[in-house]
């Protein structure tokens, strides 16, 4: 249709010109049935999705207010660096924060060993075959089991039969392997979107196979596979149950100084705390929670930090 | 391998011994997978049929009481089953249409800054710990179901179901969110050029385009709700009942198994043996709808030209 002079700006009268100069203005009625009713209907429809994204929202804003409004109170210096105690004005989180630690570095360094090393393996040297199919099926399956099996797996491979006990190392172990295929699958995804044409230059530059992947495809992907370990240890930092298969909900008033020494773990000691009748541990457990919360929150920005970096780089 | 196809390279033996053994040492981090997988299914195997060599598998899954701590004994599984299937059905009956709603709402309606608060807000959700959720059901929820429903129970039901609709409303969203967006343009404008408002078009063309994705991430969803653990250990209790009232106190399967494990009991124990033969229930439940959502989205995705 050819332009009505002078509506260029003005879209809305275009639109009314545009109308007048339609030949049968009555039959584009067809475009208008039940009208009314239409756009109410789409009203309706709009608004009830707009409550149900606000009810995400106002439960988040919720959940961490209540938590902070009960625990801040209980959150100083004492409760920081007191062991667990029966008198919840004494008792404290210490034990706790370093079984977590303790926990932590171990189950990075596992997990990025493993995980990352399979998934190399499985992108980048792998003969496509029956065997690899084979791994990449007990991977799909292992991302949806749940985290509790894994506990007894642990118990029973490595507190009983390597006669682990209920340590540190058995605890990590058991952490690894849990969140193994998503450290996994995350690698693999980074180590598909580096570019063939990478590993086709370092080929034709003579490098052998593992030193394109080790000198030139790794360097590539590592911000998307720092990022999904990052994300998959903010998940072991806050797995309980697999834990407590282990047997590892027991109080404790040490802090670990061997691999092989019993640990308490801080959703461990939460859950301890919440599960006891008397309210003001109730509150105890809501300043583990902060202090928690504040642990994710630090990993999850690291995460996020590194994403923007090697972005900018 | 790379000798082959370098034959103008210089690749020394000590080279070529090192790439073996790479590939060797990588092999055999890649194997862990499939050994972690049949170690599970050797463990839970093995302890349970030392389980059943006690209690017969018939009054195991058809029994209708579950009592194994005190005399008479009786292991009927069908409490602990109904009790993590209340929950889990209730949990999801509230996430899956908040789920669908916020994928349309995030999908097709959100522009801008609701698009940058809306992301973040499912991942925090996403990646708050689930004894976190215990304690928010315990202390929290179950105060304000007691003051709608005055007999709702200290631990209940209810409360369980409605934190596990938070935990698994952003698997739903995120899932549904993506199928939605796969859904070509193509298909929307041909159904505006006939005239449709915006609403009909998600409602009739775009929803029903995506279901195979909307199927997969509720069985996905009913498949973490079954294997969540430290919440519905907290705030479902642990009395075993076959009962259908969400107010009153359940023990879900990964309860008992929690419970049982924070006690003192003895390796090869009748009740140490009980927690794996459960635990084998539950992880063919949650592999049985595992496969059944790779399933479904292998054979009804629709595929777009």
């Amino acid at each position: 249709m050819s332009q009505i002079e002078g509506t260029v700006d003005n879209p809305k009268r275009a639109l009314r010109e545009q109308d007048r100069s339609m030949p049968d203005k009555e039959n584009r009625a067809i475009f208008a049935v039940n009208a009314q009713r239409r756009k109410l209907k789409e009203q309706v429809f709009y608004y009830l999705i707009f409550l149900a994204t606000l009810s995400a929202l106002f439960v988040l804003v919720y959940l961490i207010g209540s938590i902070f409004s009960d625990g801040w109170p209980y959150l100083n210096w004492d409760f920081l660096t007191n062991f667990p105690s029966r008198f919840p004005a004494k008792a404290g989180f210490k034990s706790a924060i370093y079984g977590t630690a303790w926990l932590g570095c171990l189950t990075l360094f596992f997990s990025v060993l493993f995980g990352v090393g399979s998934a190399v393996y499985l992108q980048e040297l792998s003969a496509k075959g029956r065997l690899s199919s084979g791994i990449e099926l007990s991977i799909a399956t292992l991302a949806g089991v749940p985290s509790i099996i894994y506990g007894m797996l642990g118990l029973g491979i490595f507190v009983r039969f390597l006669a682990l006990g209920r340590s540190v190392l058995a605890g990590a172990l058991t952490l690894s392997l849990l969140i193994l295929p998503v450290i996994i699958i995350a690698s693999r995804e980074a180590l598909k979107s580096v570019p063939d044409s990478i590993r086709m230059g370092a080929f034709a530059l003579g490098a052998t196979r593992w030193q394109t992947v080790r000198d030139h495809v790794l360097p590539a992907a590592i911000p998307g596979i720092a990022t999904g370990v990052i994300l998959a240890m903010a998940r072991s930092i806050g797995e309980a149950a697999p834990l407590i298969l282990l047997g590892a909900l027991t109080y404790i008033a040490f802090v670990p100084e061997s691999v092989f020494d019993s640990f308490t773990a801080m959703p461990i000691q939460i859950f301890n705390w919440a599960s006891r009748p008397q309210a003001q541990f109730h509150d105890l457990a809501a300043a583990g929670i902060i202090v928690l919360l504040g642990f994710l929150l630090i990993c999850n920005s690291a995460a996020i930090i590194l994403r923007s970096r090697w972005r900018a780089k | 391998m790379s000798s082959k196809s370098q034959l103008w390279a210089k690749v020394s033996p000590w080279q070529r011994w090192r790439e073996e053994l790479v590939l060797r040492a990588l092999f055999i981090c890649a194997l862990i997978s499939v050994f972690t997988t049949l170690g599970i299914i050797y463990i839970l195997f093995g302890e349970s049929l030392q389980f059943f060599a006690h209690v017969s598998p018939l009054d195991f899954f058809f029994g209708r009481e579950w009592a194994p701590m005190f005399e008479p004994r009786s292991f009927g599984v069908l409490p602990l089953v109904s009790g993590t299937m209340l929950i889990a059905v209730g949990a999801l009956v509230i996430a899956l249409p908040l789920g669908v709603g916020i994928a349309i709402y995030t999908a097709e309606y959100a522009t801008g800054r609701w698009q940058k608060i809306l992301k973040p807000t499912l991942e925090i959700l996403a990646g708050i710990p689930s004894v976190v959720y215990g304690y928010f059901a315990l202390n929290k929820i179950t105060p304000l179901l007691q003051a709608i429903y005055p007999d709702t129970e200290v631990f209940n039901a209810a409360s369980a179901s409605l934190v596990i609709a938070i935990m698994i409303l952003p698997t739903i969203a995120s899932i549904c969110d993506d199928s939605i967006r796969a859904v070509p343009k193509a298909v929307r404008d041909g159904a505006y050029a006939l005239g449709t408002r915006k609403s009909e078009v998600i409602a009739h063309i775009v929803v029903p385009s995506a279901l195979s994705g909307i199927l997969a991430s509720f069985i996905l969803a009913f498949s973490r709700a079954i294997g969540e653990t430290m919440a519905v250990t907290l705030a479902a209790g642990a009395t075993p009942k076959l009962t259908l009232n969400p107010f009153e106190g359940v023990q879900a399967m990964t309860a008992y198994i929690a419970q049982v494990s924070m006690g003192d009991v003895s390796h090869g124990s009748i009740e140490y043996q009980s927690i794996f033969a459960v635990g084998l229930v539950l992880f063919l439940m949650t592999l049985g709808m595992n496969l059944l959502s790779q399933f479904i989205v292998k054979r009804y995705a629709r595929k777009y030209e």
